[in-house]
């Protein structure tokens, strides 16, 4: 329980931490540090589930079951990673004068901040501070995809900035409408906006006011997710960004959105008792999906190439959740998890090649293999993960969401197999020649790498191996989400 | 007290009308604080009515926040850049009346058979997100989402009877950060592309061949 606790605490002792050793070079350790104790403290969290099962805390104010406890270990093992990333790449940005101190406190402290927000919005109980922090996470990263201060990185962050939080406002009114909508089922006011006391409730709910409170949820949160067509925002602001701010925004964030989206679909799943959620998931998902594969095909900024693809699995881990039956379900999960490891380790690894090539337009850089062996069989390595190559977990995943999909409609599936054969073809017909040919000139720097191998390694393994403890959490989530 | 209520919630859809049409940028900001005002007005008479603690609170926030430091925040960057009197051209007003209005029908349509002043809501929502569709001035953009925002303000206190106290600070306190980045914004878009003009961003698109 003391490690609950500690979830939450640490990233709050950590900002307060930043604000005073914030800029000098021992806040990268510092930051290392607590994020590490942080990883630690959530597994003590999953040692304490698995004895108790499901449990609140302070009041019911926090509500910790499987599917968030799932989202909550892979949040801080990519913040673990991401600090240790992130430490010797921004050092790096201080020594060749691109930041100064002061935006590396900024940096150090919104990177707390921002584990705060997303770890409150995973843990909470209560909807509305659910939306405050998806809001808080959404400001906090702001400022750093624009630290780069170029005019591209300005315009992207106003993006970013402008259509994330209209976006969300929307999803507050859909937060509200729901409220709105348990009036009567739930006369008292303060548990009325608790989700375990909603969905015990939700057959209750006015059904044609939740319908409208779902699809400004949808468009709200869909829109931090990056679902087509909600999705301009966010090539820019991967691109543009510094690698561990993308890496953030990629690896957590968008999870986050999801976890959100979902926790709604649930509730007004229960209320509805029809397809309607799961046929709009499904809609944007394919959407996305076919979106994400089109585009990857003409990109000549490497970030902007996995940013699409991003978008692609974001839509189909959408799908996933949107066919709802057990199986899709634990797919979906699934997904989340790998696609969140391997899209974390292309984005390190393309950062430390922008490092080293001052440059990330995809013609200018060839030969990786030769000239920089590591980075170019890490970059080939992580694009054979994304793009779904046996025996990564990305493949597992998307094979039986094929199949998942050939039980709901073979027309799913034709389009299915055509996006990911498409998909598969833009990135390796992109990355080849970057890794492959005669070496253009590097500037060799201090590289981190190891983080990103590490989570290629853990996609491998999953991929072929699920430990029973992970196993044993993706059943129980299942269980929770199907109806 | 009721017919009160209603007559505030009308008079706060007429000054979202007013925003979208409003090209001075003075102007607008006098706009949106009447508009806070009376969704302060209307909140505090919902309180007297249901004599709820947090809606004065939530009465007050309104009042500390959207009428007073949002504005004089605004105001102070538009001296601070020297823009005040630029004006923001519209490009077709009566169009764009049009659709205000069948925007508000639409909402009406939507969302009448469950309750009137959620409709209301909503409309001033759409009609500040349709503000920042058609300005193009950045200043205009942080008018629009807060009116927005003012929007579902106005549906919590009057269809729900607010919301928790905590929910209530943490997206008061959201909205005084996303203002405060809106002005960081202001800066770096002038050093950037030397204008508020955010019409002029154009460098990432898609490029169709």
């Amino acid at each position: 329980m003391i490690a609950f606790y500690l979830l939450l605490l640490l990233p709050l002792f950590g900002t307060l931490l930043m604000l005073i050793v914030g800029g000098s070079k021992i806040s990268g350790y510092f930051n290392i540090l607590i994020a590490t104790i942080n990883f630690i403290a959530s597994i003590f969290v999953v040692h304490y589930f698995l004895q108790h099962g499901a449990f609140t805390a302070i009041g019911q104010q926090f509500y910790i079951d499987a599917f968030n406890l799932l989202i909550i270990v892979l949040t801080t093992f990519t913040a673990m990673t991401t600090a240790f990333f992130s430490n010797t790449y921004m050092w790096h940005n201080i020594t060749i004068k691109r930041i100064n101190h002061k935006q590396l406190l900024l940096y150090h402290l919104m990177y707390q901040l921002f584990t705060l927000m997303v770890l409150l919005a995973l843990t909470t109980n209560n909807l509305g501070i659910l939306w405050v922090a998806m809001e808080g996470a959404t400001l906090a990263t702001v400022l750093l995809v624009s630290m780069y201060r170029t005019k591209e990185a300005i315009e992207a962050a106003w993006k970013y900035f402008i259509l994330c939080i209209v976006g969300i406002a929307l999803a507050l009114f859909g937060t509200i409408l729901v409220y709105f909508s348990a009036t009567n089922a739930l006369p008292q006011a303060d548990t009325r906006i608790l989700w375990s006391i909603l969905v015990q409730h939700a057959n209750n709910f006015d059904p044609a006011i939740i319908k409208i409170a779902f699809i400004f949820i949808l468009v709200g949160y869909g829109t931090k997710i990056g679902l087509v067509p909600l999705h301009n925002w966010l090539p820019d602001a991967y691109t543009e960004s510094p690698a561990p701010v993308t890496v953030l925004l990629s690896g957590i964030l968008s999870n986050v959105s999801l976890y959100a989206l979902i926790r709604f679909k649930i509730l007004v799943d229960h209320a509805l008792n029809n397809n309607l959620t799961g046929n709009l998931i499904i809609g944007f998902g394919l959407l996305s999906f076919m979106v994400g594969a089109v585009f990857l095909q003409r990109q000549r900024k490497m970030k902007r190439l996995f940013s699409y693809s991003s978008i692609e699995h974001m839509g189909l881990i959408a799908i996933a959740f949107g066919l709802g039956e057990q199986t899709a379900i634990f797919i979906g999960l699934f997904y989340i998890l790998m696609h969140s490891l391997a899209k974390s380790a292309a984005f390190m690894i393309v950062g430390n090649i922008i490092q080293q090539t001052g440059t990330q337009t995809l013609e200018k850089i060839s030969g990786l293999i030769k000239s920089q062996p590591k980075l170019g069989w890490g970059l080939i390595i992580a694009t054979l993960a994304i793009a779904a190559i046996p025996p990564f977990g990305i493949f597992t995943s998307e094979l039986m969401l094929f199949i998942a999909g050939v039980n709901f409609s073979p027309f799913l599936a034709i389009i299915l197999i055509i996006g990911l054969i498409m998909a598969l073809a833009g990135l390796l017909r992109n990355i080849q020649p970057v890794v492959y040919g005669e070496p253009t000139n590097i500037t060799r720097t201090s590289i981190c790498i190891t983080p990103a191998f590490l989570h290629l390694g853990l996609v491998l393994i999953l991929g072929v191996y699920i430990p029973p403890t992970l196993q044993q959490l993706l059943q129980k989530a299942v269980e929770l989400l199907t109806k | 007290m009721e017919t009160l209520i209603s007559i505030i919630t009308v008079f706060i859809l007429l000054t979202a009308f007013m925003l979208i049409l409003q090209n001075r940028i003075h102007n607008m900001i006098n706009i949106f604080i009447g508009q806070s005002i009376l969704l302060a007005a209307a909140t505090f008479l919902t309180a007297l009515k249901t004599n709820e603690l947090g809606l004065y609170i939530s009465a007050i926030l309104t009042i500390i926040l959207k009428a007073i430091f949002i504005p004089y925040l605004l105001r102070y960057l538009v001296d601070k850049l020297n823009i005040r009197h630029t004006v923001a051209t519209i490009k077709y007003p009566f169009l764009l009346l049009i659709g205000a209005a069948s925007l508000v029908l639409f909402c009406y349509h939507l969302i009448i058979p469950a309750n009137n002043t959620i409709a209301i809501a909503m409309a001033i929502m759409l009609l500040g997100m349709l503000l920042l569709i058609t300005h193009c001035k950045a200043i205009s953009h942080t008018i629009g989402f807060m009116s927005m925002e003012n929007g579902i303000f106005l549906a919590t206190p009057l269809a729900t009877h607010g919301m928790p106290m905590a929910v209530e600070l943490g997206i008061a306190f959201d909205v005084l950060i996303a203002a405060v980045l809106f002005g960081v914004f202001f800066f770096q878009l002038r050093s950037s592309i030397d204008s508020l003009d955010v019409d002029r961003l154009n460098m990432l698109r898609e490029d169709i061949e």
